[in-house]
Order: C-alpha cells, then sequence, then structure tokens
C-alpha cells in the first residue's frame, strides 16, 4: 500500500465522503454500569469533580478529576480480563499490539429478535445465515451483535430483575465457533457486557468472556449508533487507554464506513 | 388557646427574603451544661451535693450554703408562673421581628426561680412544665409549657422558634433506597411534611419497596447520588430553596477493619458514599438553607444526619466503617457551626446495629428503621440536638463516658 492511499483516505475522512461514526456513549455518572452480588468488588462509577471552572480555584480555566473503573461506560475488554486469558503473552491494554486496535467490522442485525425477546442468544445458524446473505465472516474482523438495545432507557437497558439481569447476547457454540472457526480478531455488543444478561447460567458460564479472552481476543460493549453501520465494511478504531496491566479501559469508538 | 399554622401561601417574589437574626449568644462556660441538657432533650438544673438545693441559673458556688461542688444533674421539670410580661419593643433584632414576645417568671416546685420563654398557653398562677431548648442560636434557653397537653400546642408561635416541626415544612430525604429512608419518608409525611423530596440513585437499578414509595402522595422522587458531586449541585440547582429540612439517609455498611481487607475499594467506598455524600449534600444545600432560616411558616429549619454510635468508638468488626461513620460525626460538628447563622439545627442521631442486611450476623437488639424514622421526627419536633436511638446506643455513650479505655477493650472482640 503506498502513502497516497492513506492521504487519500484522510482527505475522504475530512470531505466526509467516509462517514466517522461514533459508537461510544457519553462517559458519564448516570450510565449504567455492570452490577455484581454487592459482597463482591464493584466497579467504581464514573465520577467527575471540578477543580476549577473560570473561578477562585483557577481563574482562567476549567478542569476535571475524573475517576472510574476499567469497565465503566462504552469499554473494551482485554484478554487479560478474564481468567482463560491471564497467562496469555500482552494480554492487557498496554502491551496489546497496537495494529489490533483498528480492524473491519461485521454487523449481525439481531434487533428484532432481540426486541421480541431479552434473553436472545445469537446462535451459528443466525451467523450462518447471515454469512449466506454477505459472505464468510473474515478473520481478524470485529463481529458486532446489533440489537438496538442502546435505544432504550437506563431502566430497560439495564433490565435488572430479581433473577438478574435481562439482556441479549451469544450462546457458547456460536462464541466458540468465531473464535476458532472464523478467527475473530473480538465481539461487541450494545448492552453493559458481552455476554447475555444470564450468561452466568450457560455452559461455560459467560462464554463470550470464556473463549474471547482464552484465545487472546478482544471485547467491546456498550456501544452505540450499530444501526449506522453497514452489515460489512465498516472499519473499527477502539484504542483503550494505555492503563499499565489494564484489563480494559473507556475508549472513544469510532467506525470509518466508505460511501457505497 | 393557639390558632392552628395555615399552610404557608407561595411568596411574594418582590420581596426580599429576610435574613436570618439570631438571639443573644454568649453564655458563661458553666451555663454549658444547660446546653447539653438541651441538646438531648433532658432538664437538667444545677444541685448543691453539700446541702442538695437546686440553683439557678448557672453558678459557681451554692447560693445556700456557698460550697462549690454544684453538679447538673436531671430535675423535676414542674414548676408554677408567677408572673408574666410581654416584651412589645424589644431592642435585639431577633426579638424585635417576633415581637410581641412573652416571657415569664417561674417559680420551681424544687426551688429556684426561671426567666423562661412561654407557650402561649401558660397561664400566670397555673403549673406549668419546663424544658431547656436550643433557640436559634444553639444556645439553651428555658421554656415553659402547660402542664398537659392543650390544642394545636405545637403550633405556639415561640415554640416553633425552638424546633424544627416538618409541619408544612418540605423535607429531603437523600436515600430512598433503603428501609431506613423508606420509613423516614412515611414518618415525615404522616407528621404533617408538606412534601417529601426523596432521593434515588442508580434510577436504572430496582430496589424493595420502589412501588409503595411511587404510591404516596406529597412523595417526589428525584434522582440523588450524594456521593456525585454533580447529582447533588444538579437536585439542588432545581430543589435547593425549597428544602427545610435534610435528612440525610445515606446508607453504607460493611463489615471488616483492616487486616482481613484487600485494599481500598470498600474504603473507598465508604467514604465517598459517607463522608464525601455528606460534603456534596452540605455544599450544595447549606447554603440556601443558612440563608432561609426566617422564611416564615415553611423556614429552613434542621439537617439530621443518622450516625453509628461507633463513630464515638471504633467497633473492629465494622473497623473502616466506625472509621467513616468517626469522620461525619466530625464534619457534622463543622456544619452545625457553618449553619448556625441561618439558625438551622443539625440533629444528629447516633444508632447501634440496624436491623437491616448488613447487619445480618449482628445478634439482637438491633435499632428498628421504624424506631430511627420516629425518633428522626420525634427530635425535630422537640427541637434536640443529639439522639441516641436504642438500647445500644445508649449504652456505648455510657460506657464511653464511664472508662473509654474500657470501652475499647470491650469491643474488641
Amino acid at each position: 500500500m503506498q502513502s497516497k492511499n492513506l492521504l487519500e483516505l484522510a482527505s475522504a475522512i475530512s470531505s466526509g465522503a467516509v462517514r466517522v461514526v461514533d459508537l461510544t456513549f457519553t462517559l458519564s455518572p448516570d450510565f449504567p454500569v455492570i452490577v455484581l452480588p454487592p459482597e463482591f468488588g464493584q466497579a467504581a462509577p464514573v465520577r467527575i469533580q471540578e477543580i476549577s471552572r473560570y473561578d477562585g480555584r483557577g481563574p482562567a480555566w476549567y478542569w476535571n478529576n475524573v475517576t472510574f473503573g476499567e469497565h465503566t461506560g462504552t469499554h473494551f475488554d482485554a484478554p487479560i480480563h478474564w481468567f482463560t486469558g491471564k497467562d496469555l503473552p500482552n494480554n492487557a491494554v498496554d502491551t496489546m499490539p497496537p495494529k489490533d486496535m483498528i480492524a473491519p467490522a461485521c454487523v449481525i442485525d439481531c434487533s428484532s429478535q432481540a426486541a421480541q425477546n431479552p434473553d436472545f442468544l445469537l446462535t451459528v445458524p443466525i451467523v450462518e445465515a447471515w454469512e449466506a446473505k454477505h459472505g464468510r465472516i473474515p478473520e481478524r474482523n470485529w463481529v458486532l451483535l446489533r440489537t438496538d438495545w442502546s435505544k432504550k432507557g437506563w431502566r430497560d437497558y439495564a433490565n435488572l430483575r430479581d433473577d438478574g439481569a435481562h439482556t441479549p447476547g451469544p450462546n457458547p457454540e456460536v462464541m466458540k465457533w468465531l473464535v476458532e472457526q472464523r478467527g475473530v480478531i473480538g465481539f461487541g455488543t450494545e448492552t453493559i457486557g458481552t455476554d447475555a444478561g444470564q450468561a452466568g447460567h450457560l455452559e461455560p458460564p459467560y462464554p463470550a468472556h470464556h473463549f474471547l479472552h482464552g484465545a487472546g481476543r478482544y471485547g467491546l460493549q456498550c456501544l452505540c449508533n450499530l444501526d449506522q453501520l453497514p452489515a460489512t465494511g465498516a472499519v473499527v478504531v477502539a484504542s483503550p487507554l494505555k492503563i499499565q496491566n489494564g484489563s480494559g479501559s473507556p475508549l472513544r469508538v469510532i467506525a470509518l464506513v466508505a460511501p457505497t | 388557646m393557639i390558632d392552628p399554622i395555615k399552610p404557608p401561601r407561595r411568596k411574594n417574589p418582590l420581596l426580599r427574603t429576610r435574613l436570618p437574626a439570631s438571639p443573644p449568644r454568649p453564655r458563661s462556660r458553666t451555663s454549658h451544661g444547660f446546653t447539653r441538657a438541651a441538646a438531648e432533650g433532658r432538664f437538667m438544673l444545677q444541685r448543691c451535693e453539700a446541702c442538695g438545693s437546686f440553683a439557678y441559673p448557672a453558678r459557681e458556688a451554692c447560693p445556700s450554703c456557698l460550697s462549690a461542688d454544684l453538679a447538673f444533674v436531671d430535675a423535676p421539670r414542674r414548676g408554677m408562673l408567677l408572673a408574666e410580661t410581654t416584651a412589645r419593643v424589644p431592642s435585639d433584632v431577633y426579638f424585635r421581628e417576633r415581637a410581641p414576645w412573652r416571657i415569664g417568671l417561674v417559680k420551681m416546685d424544687c426551688g429556684p426561680t426561671i426567666v423562661a420563654h412561654l407557650h402561649g398557653d401558660c397561664a400566670e398562677g397555673a403549673a406549668i412544665c419546663m424544658s431547656l431548648q436550643l433557640d436559634k442560636s444553639g444556645q439553651a434557653v428555658a421554656f415553659a409549657h402547660p402542664e398537659g397537653d392543650t390544642p394545636n400546642m405545637a403550633d405556639d408561635k415561640q415554640w416553633r422558634e425552638m424546633t424544627a416541626d416538618p409541619k408544612f415544612r418540605r423535607v429531603l430525604v437523600t436515600n430512598g433506597r433503603g428501609v431506613i429512608g423508606q420509613e423516614a419518608v412515611a414518618a415525615l409525611k404522616a407528621a404533617g411534611a408538606k412534601t417529601v423530596f426523596v432521593g434515588v440513585a442508580e434510577p436504572w437499578r430496582p430496589f424493595a419497596g420502589e412501588e409503595r414509595l411511587r404510591d404516596q402522595d406529597g412523595i417526589e422522587i428525584v434522582t440523588l447520588d450524594a456521593a456525585d458531586e454533580k447529582s447533588v449541585a444538579d437536585l439542588a440547582a432545581d430543589i435547593g430553596g425549597k428544602v427545610d429540612i435534610l435528612v440525610n439517609t445515606t446508607e453504607y455498611v460493611r463489615p471488616g477493619g483492616l487486616l482481613d481487607r484487600r485494599g481500598t475499594s470498600i474504603a473507598r467506598d465508604e467514604i465517598d458514599q459517607a463522608y464525601l455524600g455528606f460534603i456534596n449534600l452540605a455544599q450544595a444545600f447549606g447554603p440556601a438553607m443558612r440563608m432561609r432560616g426566617a422564611d416564615g411558616i415553611n423556614s429552613s429549619a434542621a439537617w439530621v444526619n443518622i450516625l453509628s454510635v461507633y463513630a464515638l468508638a471504633n467497633w473492629p468488626a465494622f473497623g473502616a466503617y466506625s472509621a467513616s461513620q468517626a469522620a461525619c460525626l466530625s464534619l457534622s460538628h463543622c456544619l452545625r457551626a457553618e449553619l448556625r447563622p441561618g439558625g438551622v439545627k443539625v440533629m444528629n442521631l447516633f444508632t447501634g446495629p440496624v436491623d437491616t442486611e448488613w447487619f445480618q450476623m449482628v445478634p439482637p437488639p438491633k435499632v428498628a428503621p421504624r424506631a430511627i424514622a420516629q425518633a428522626i421526627v420525634s427530635g425535630l419536633k422537640g427541637g434536640l440536638e443529639e439522639m441516641y436511638v436504642g438500647d445500644v446506643a445508649e449504652e456505648i455513650r455510657q460506657r464511653l463516658a464511664a472508662n473509654p479505655k474500657a470501652l475499647e477493650r470491650e469491643l474488641d472482640r
């Protein structure tokens, strides 16, 4: 590839010929975070505290102190996040190869199924049907599960009931298959986790975390605007904060979409 | 007979909100024996250990036998109103604004004669019941009530200056997710609060009792995460000028001390919720409350903290929690001083372990959340500053006063 092509890309982005779609929720204290049983350690919520705002604390400048857990807001999961990936090389956000931060995406639209059933699980036949229409998922692609979950109000978004969260996700077979048979670079969702709300009851529990991170692949969650992406051809830029030995981080996820 | 107070009309926005004046403040150090009694709703006088006679006002030596051995003890409250007078044009700004103001000379059955503020139903020659109250300066004053109940007794103008009665006031209960908050909401509403705003953090997270809370009239559920600076500031921007009583029902209880916990995550949450939450609430709501201390029937009146009695003495089984409560206790004294110019009371309610989830493994006696709610209301109606709810709290206080070192060893079990 010549540098000319790269400059053409930059110019197409600048002119708007290549659309840049923001797949990120605003990082704010209001956004739901993962809920674990209270006896476990909890993700620190997002907090934004003013240092100064053109006032006596700093007359000409505005800035904040920000605190949050690694897994808050739209965020990235590195392999080290799960026990299956704990011994892999370069498994944290600071050591992962930077080239993995840019990759094409296949978007599987399951919004109608998810609207019918909050516990909808993605299966191999659904992906095979998608492939029949859009072609085989290439290696080192993101698979993004579109559910339109990001369009819900926060309460329905978290959808917590007395038996836990009810949100869509992948089943164990499809996760193993995507990782082993399709060599995906990662799996992304609109929901609070890459796994379904009830995934603790699957075998293995939390299959997306289990298989993705066990194979050194990545997770993206709390994505939005997936409805603005084509089924294939979008390129996702997802570069997490370089937190030392970090298991993940909130990040700005953008997608480049070429004109059709 | 006292006319019942009426629900306040809406304010005339063309009129300036009058600033709260304060009654005279200076007291001798010895006189603060009365302050301590008034803060707890007790009636105490000095009694001579040598001759047994009661003395008033506070003295350094017994007026009967000149012994210096005078101690504050609980004293009989009964007396007789000898004479009353009405101050119509007092020179003091506070009293001038509230004139006419009745005071009287009361002969106590136990001996001394006391100049006291009078409830409207006190009549010359009749028996009265005396109490010590904290006035808008936070200082103890003697207050004479009729001996029995009279109609609309709590609505007396002079009495209301001494109390923080929820009637017709607007209350913010900061955390409605827990049982304590929910019981407080119900009790305050039953006590005649006009509106109870009830804060709910993370409204996307369901919680027990939510339906019942939503179904009650006069209750407004508001989004409030006390630990989040912006959430608190946003709510204060909406309702800061309408919060007459703030009841801080933050509940964040976790067992554990230092060595058996790993890291500071839980401690940080404890500090975030209890201590920083307190600061956020104070900074957002305090200034308007301080400014609105004389704003009519529904003037700002009180700030209530619910503190663990282990704020006074660390209980290692809940050691880090105890420390967070101690921090809040210290902060409450700062808040009390800062709200003083507004005449806004800061009431601390100390409890032992409460009958809630995180004290599951603690054996009884435990304090029922409803008992806390009832104590809040009775404390506000009585104008108290310190309350000990339940046997454990009272016992810890007494053991601490008797021998702090012994208590430290005893709590280490």
